[in-house]
């Protein structure tokens, strides 16, 4: 079978794609959420050794490193159709862009604030200026630029650019939190956040945390098609089809 | 139960990140689907009274 990929890019041809996509993504996100969550309650130690136990608490790491990683990979898929919309000018790839932004927000926001409850009881502290943190904080705001800027500006084109831009630039801070924990030397720079390695994790928390991470995946997959499916609405309101749509559905 | 929602002592950390996060992704999924509905009604009005204007 032949596709032609390009009609996709065509809002009125993608809108009923979307739909049906968003429902695939929120079963698998469903699925994936539910299963990771009792994995990672009831299947895994309570108490995790070595010198500096971690207590039940440690169970924030199911959705706390999920969460920081959708933040930084959302920020990417955001700056990436950023990118494809300023070289081809293709209008579905700024609504992409702008479909993706609130979620990516809401990671971030989610990462910070699961990372704080689990700073409290394992450092002591809610908060700490630590690279990482700092750099989060800086991608949150990153995020929030990139909304409001965009809701700034009163002619769509113009706020896609503009705010295309300034995601584009905004990019750098995602190397700085992923390497922000490469401290050479310990007592050089003080980062509470300590290399790690996959390879060293208990396999079933290891386990439950990959298929959260994986369910916060297929969520932002979910949650993205679905606000782009009022996007495409909002933006071609004066389109045919769109009025055609609107006249079914009030009929219903 | 007791022990599962006490979680060693540390029930505040534990739901309180969880209890965030639930509360996040219900509103914004609850937001979303509300929107399009919204935004095709109010299409739907705008439509209609066009279509009233013109015979």
């Amino acid at each position: 079978m032949k596709v032609n990929w390009f009609k996709f890019a065509a809002p009125a041809n993608f809108y009923p794609v979307a739909g049906w996509l968003v429902s695939v993504f929120a079963v698998l996100a469903a699925a994936a959420i539910l299963i990771g969550l009792y994995w990672g309650f009831f299947e895994t130690p309570s108490v995790l050794g070595g010198t500096n136990p971690q207590k039940e608490y440690y169970r924030i790491i199911f959705i706390h490193v999920p969460a920081a990683w959708m933040s930084m990979w959302l920020y990417l898929v955001l700056a990436g159709w950023c990118a494809i919309g300023l070289v081809f000018n293709t209008r579905l790839s700024y609504m992409m862009a702008a479909a993706v932004a609130p979620t990516g927000a809401i990671f971030t926001f989610l990462a910070l604030w699961t990372g704080a409850l689990w700073g409290r009881p394992s450092w002591g502290t809610y908060w700490d200026w630590d690279p990482r943190l700092t750099s989060e904080l800086i991608l949150f705001f990153l995020y929030l630029g990139y909304i409001a800027l965009h809701s700034a500006i009163d002619d769509t084109r113009r706020a896609d650019k503009a705010a295309a831009l300034l995601a584009i630039v905004g990019l750098i801070c995602v190397p700085v939190i992923f390497w922000s924990i490469n401290c050479p030397d310990p007592t050089q720079c003080a980062a509470l956040h300590q290399r790690s390695s996959l390879s060293q994790m208990e396999s079933n928390i290891l386990s439950s945390m990959l298929i959260m991470a994986f369910g916060f995946w297929m969520y932002s997959f979910a949650a993205a098609f679905a606000r782009l499916r009022g996007i495409i609405l909002e933006r071609e309101a004066d389109t045919a089809w769109v009025q055609e749509l609107a006249t079914k559905e009030a009929r219903r | 139960m007791k022990e599962f929602l006490a979680q060693g002592g540390y029930a505040f950390f534990v739901w309180g990140a969880y209890g965030m996060a639930a509360l996040l992704l219900i509103v914004e999924v609850v937001v979303l689907a509300r929107r399009r509905r919204t935004i095709l009604t109010r299409i739907g009005r705008l439509v209609r009274m066009r279509g009233a204007k013109t015979p």
